[in-house]
């Protein structure tokens, strides 16, 4: 599935990267702890986090992620935005908390 | 033979500069990438690349990655100005960080950089002296492919 169906269906907000939002999405990774995202997740994941500071665009862009999903309706740095913009990483809004998005996310996904 | 070059080139790293941390390990996973090495290996050394990367961010002056490439061997050394460390025992124990709260609220200072960078590297040596700094070998065997 294609990450605009995808913030369609979970209803999230695309604040950068939207150059990039015809990637396909191979699963998720929930994780506030990059040493962890950066071990575990792979290649086409979207990325569930609280984490609002530019160095998530590092790890997205390192582990080939097709984007990021923040929760809890929190708003990234503008620094953040800026870096995902320039390194074209979907940066997504979700008003749910990990819980909910990844859930509903692993459903559309099983699908 | 085996240790003719295929390509060696460095990088500086500028401690505290977390606004361009990641950007050395992402360079060399592109140049990973782009000559061909292995994808599995490319993760592997990406990961190990990116973790050290970071330790030189957050608790050293500076650092330099050398990347050295043979048609047998892939060769990170990583080399750095700083604290050091006092215990590397202690630094290689999953779970021990000497990262600050505003690091940890980042979402660093997990305390699996040191074991990260030693699970996905074939051969991996630590050397470090206290107030001065730290050096890391990181090496990848060209010559097998799949997982470690």
């Amino acid at each position: 599935m294609k990450i605009k169906e995808i913030i369609e269906k979970l209803q999230l907000k695309a604040l950068a990267g939207q150059a990039n939002l015809d990637v396909d999405v191979s699963g998720g990774y929930t994780s506030d702890l990059l040493s962890d995202v950066i071990a575990n997740s792979k290649e086409g994941n979207l990325w569930i986090t609280l984490q609002i500071h530019q160095n998530t665009i590092a790890v997205a862009r390192l582990k080939d992620l097709a984007g990021i999903i923040i929760v809890n309706n929190r708003e990234p740095d503008d620094d953040t935005l800026k870096k995902a913009n320039k390194e074209n990483v979907p940066v997504l809004c979700s008003q749910e908390m990990a819980f909910e998005i990844s859930g509903k996310l692993y459903e559309l996904l099983k699908a | 033979m085996n240790d003719e070059y295929v390509l060696s080139q460095k990088f500086k790293i500028k401690g505290g500069d977390f606004s361009n941390a990641g950007r050395t390990s992402t360079s060399i996973k592109e140049i990973l990438k782009e000559i061909g090495i292995d994808p599995s290996i490319v993760i592997r050394a990406s990961i190990a690349v990116y973790e050290a990367e970071m330790n030189v961010v957050m608790y050293a002056n500076k650092g330099m990655v050398t990347l050295n490439i043979t048609p047998v061997k892939l060769h990170l050394k990583l080399e750095d100005e700083g604290q050091g460390i006092a215990d590397i025992d202690q630094a290689m124990k999953e779970g021990f960080s000497t990262a600050t709260h505003e690091m940890r609220e980042m979402g660093f200072g997990a305390g699996m950089g040191l074991p990260n960078i030693k699970k996905n590297a074939d051969r991996f040596k630590i050397a470090s002296r206290l107030g001065e700094g730290t050096t890391l070998d990181i090496i990848f065997c060209l010559n097998k492919t799949g997982n470690k």
